[in-house]
């Protein structure tokens, strides 16, 4: 028995020294590898152990359509994700170490410059066997922006928004008709005003004007709500949403409840992992500035941060006009991934599922945002095979997170960008 | 001209006057005291100072400037510091991330500094960190500057809170009991570093207290309200022995 626990207790060992001294670096060029393995032979051996076609979702929805194919499933997900690239990282991991050291000596942005590089391209490599996956990983990068902007609000500030859907849709319009305007013959607007080659290069303008579109309209919001604390946000958010709801369903110049369609396609991959970074970095910066710690001030304590030479007023209103511009930028690239939208996508459901990342990832905190984003997504398609089950197990996930951790998976947690890509220790 | 000049305040919360006809007048480095039985509107005292409260009638006078109507930012960042007497931490917050918060009003690298850490914001929070840590090291607790406030014991929260007033460079310094609910030891430590604080950065301070020890030991001048009106002001040797405050603040039989 003591033996056992004993053997039990040096293999658990063994695997942290095995994996503790892999970094970041490592890690990806680990993913990378597993997912350039796909593409080379992942039809044979998805062919050799019996499933129909290479599983898009880590054969989770095999698994979940057709018991029988769980054991398939799972020595593919074996064979070509797991081995090889902890395999890889492994290998890799005292070059990476080095590597990773050399970067940081010469600047933490070239570091994180190269590892966004390679998860860009563990990305884009593991996107283009299928186009739902492409979509899919879109629509993921899309609900980290969204997430992200929420949580500055509900999290970082505390109060209580429900009007994210309103911004969305905000974003999504202005960036609709501008492009629709400019760069497209269209039977609404007409023909284009602008050569549609320059499109692409002005299709951040779009996005940034539906950003300050939706912040126009958060204003609208902030002005009688932040008179002073308590659940006027979260009624006046509320109506919020509902009236640009109801107010685009009855504007017949952007096409009423039937929407509108033929976005360009401008949100490539790329453009949406670019924006998606930037997104990052920005409000990483922002909420770690002691100009951002004011808005934790504001919710902990809003007397002693005014007695404290805080402008308590304009902290709140900055931060809710600036969650609203990235939920509009949001919206915008939504609009030209899915490249249709309706009044009726931004409605309570939206608004349920946006409340939902935030508060399964972590009020308070960059990881938790990303963490709630891509599970609440990924877990929301893997599901989707169970059908109307999976309305009653994702409630129930966001129940037990509340039961056990009421502040969400990773809460309060500083995203310190130099603690990610440094070198791990060597091992002893 | 007084660094702080208080004339004729008075407040009423709807029919209750909690302050009538408050006069007041601090010089810079002095140290005053306010004290008075339970319910005597001391703290609203300190409120209405700080712009919490706006006062019904009557002027504020601070450094020379009317600060009535005022916000309580604003006063602030002119130089007014204080505690609070339920001390109002931010709980979520890191011991260094309070003191560096109280400099906000002098940082001046803005939005965009925030939202693309350019390189003066870096210099202005490194700068901001420096100072609140030299504060922290004054007050005895630098070796707690990373950790989240709720964790500290009681008699370091009231030095961060010191600390975090402190940060704001206040000419004057407001403190609402800082020493309740304190064991010997710790007052006899929190009455050194008020001393020290009032000798080291050469403010001053007005300081409300429950205990008549320590606003006896370092206070020169003391006032006692009681029902919203000051009874009595003199040194503390005066009031000791006034009858008025005996009978009022320390009951009817002699505590010394």
């Amino acid at each position: 028995m003591e033996m056992e626990s004993k053997t039990e207790r040096s293999r658990a060992r063994i695997l942290r020294v095995f994996f503790s001294s892999i970094p970041l670096l490592a890690w990806l060029i680990g993913v990378l590898v597993a997912v350039l393995c796909e593409k080379a032979v992942g039809l044979w051996v998805a062919d050799a152990v019996g499933l129909p076609r290479i599983p898009v979702l880590f054969g989770i929805l095999f698994m979940l359509k057709e018991p029988s194919l769980i054991p398939a499933a799972l020595l593919y997900t074996t064979m070509i994700y797991i081995v090889p690239s902890c395999i890889t990282a492994r290998i890799v991991s005292p070059l990476a170490n080095r590597a990773a050291e050399l970067l940081l000596r010469v600047s933490v942005s070239l570091s994180v410059l190269v590892h966004l590089a390679l998860l860009y391209s563990a990305l884009h490599f593991w996107t283009d066997i299928s186009d739902y996956r492409l979509i899919m990983v879109k629509l993921t990068l899309i609900a980290v922006i969204i997430t992200l902007s929420l949580n500055v609000i509900n999290g970082y500030m505390g109060e209580f928004s429900c009007s994210h859907p309103g911004f969305l849709a905000l974003g999504a319009y202005t960036a609709t008709v501008f492009n629709l305007v400019f760069f497209v013959n269209d039977r609404f607007f007409g023909p284009a005003l602008a050569p549609p080659a320059w499109g692409p290069f002005f299709f951040p303008v779009g996005l940034v004007l539906g950003g300050l579109v939706a912040a126009l309209g958060a204003l609208m919001v902030a002005i009688p709500s932040f008179r002073t604390r308590g659940d006027y946000l979260a009624i006046i958010s509320l109506a919020f949403m509902f009236i640009i709801k109801s107010f685009i369903e009855n504007l017949e110049v952007v096409g009423g409840p039937r929407g509108l369609s033929r976005q360009p396609d401008y949100a490539s991959l790329p453009v949406v992992f670019a924006w998606t970074s930037l997104c990052l970095w920005i409000i990483n910066n922002f909420v770690r500035s002691t100009l951002g710690k004011a808005l934790n001030a504001v919710r902990d304590d809003e007397t002693a941060a005014n007695s404290m030479t805080v402008n308590t007023r304009r902290t709140k209103m900055t931060a809710f006009l600036f969650a609203a511009f990235w939920a509009g930028v949001a919206g915008g690239l939504f609009a030209h991934v899915i490249r249709y939208v309706n009044p009726g996508m931004f409605g309570i459901q939206n608004l349920a599922e946006v409340l939902a990342m935030v508060y399964f990832g972590g009020l308070n905190s960059v990881y938790g945002s990303i963490v709630g984003a891509v599970g609440i997504q990924l877990l929301s398609e893997m599901l989707r095979p169970l059908e109307i089950f999976k309305w009653i197990i994702i409630p129930l996930l966001l129940i037990l997170v509340m039961i056990f951790r009421p502040t969400g998976l990773i809460a309060f947690k500083e995203f310190v960008v130099e603690d990610l890509v440094k070198p791990k220790r060597k091992e002893v | 001209m007084p660094l702080l000049h208080v004339e004729r305040m008075t407040h009423d919360f709807g029919g209750l006057r909690a302050v009538r006809d408050y006069d007041l007048t601090i010089e810079r480095g002095q140290i005053r005291g306010l004290i008075g039985p339970n319910g005597a509107g001391k703290t609203t005292v300190f409120n209405l100072i700080t712009g919490i409260y706006k006062p019904t009638e009557g002027r504020v006078l601070f450094d020379g400037k009317d600060t009535v109507g005022l916000k309580p930012y604003e006063i602030a960042a002119m130089g007014l510091g204080r505690t609070f007497q339920n001390m109002r931490l931010w709980r979520h917050m890191t011991v260094l991330e309070h003191v560096k918060l109280a400099r906000y009003s002098k940082l001046s690298y803005g939005l965009l500094g925030a939202f693309f850490s350019t390189g003066k914001r870096r210099r202005e929070e490194e700068e901001g960190a420096q100072k609140a840590l030299s504060l922290l090291e004054m007050v005895g607790v630098r070796h707690l500057a990373d950790q989240v406030v709720t964790n500290l014991p009681y008699g370091a929260q009231r030095r961060v809170e010191i600390a975090r007033a402190l940060a704001m460079e206040p000419k004057l310094l407001l403190l609402d009991e800082p020493t309740a609910g304190m064991n010997p030891e710790e007052l006899r430590q929190i009455m050194l570093i008020i001393r020290d604080i009032h000798r080291e950065l050469g403010l001053a301070i007005f300081l409300i207290e429950h205990r008549l020890r320590v606003v006896m030991e370092l206070c020169e001048r003391i006032q006692t309200l009681v029902f919203g009106e000051v009874i009595a002001e003199g040194s503390p040797e005066e009031t000791q022995n006034n009858p008025k405050v005996i009978d009022a603040y320390l009951g009817k039989e002699k505590l010394f």
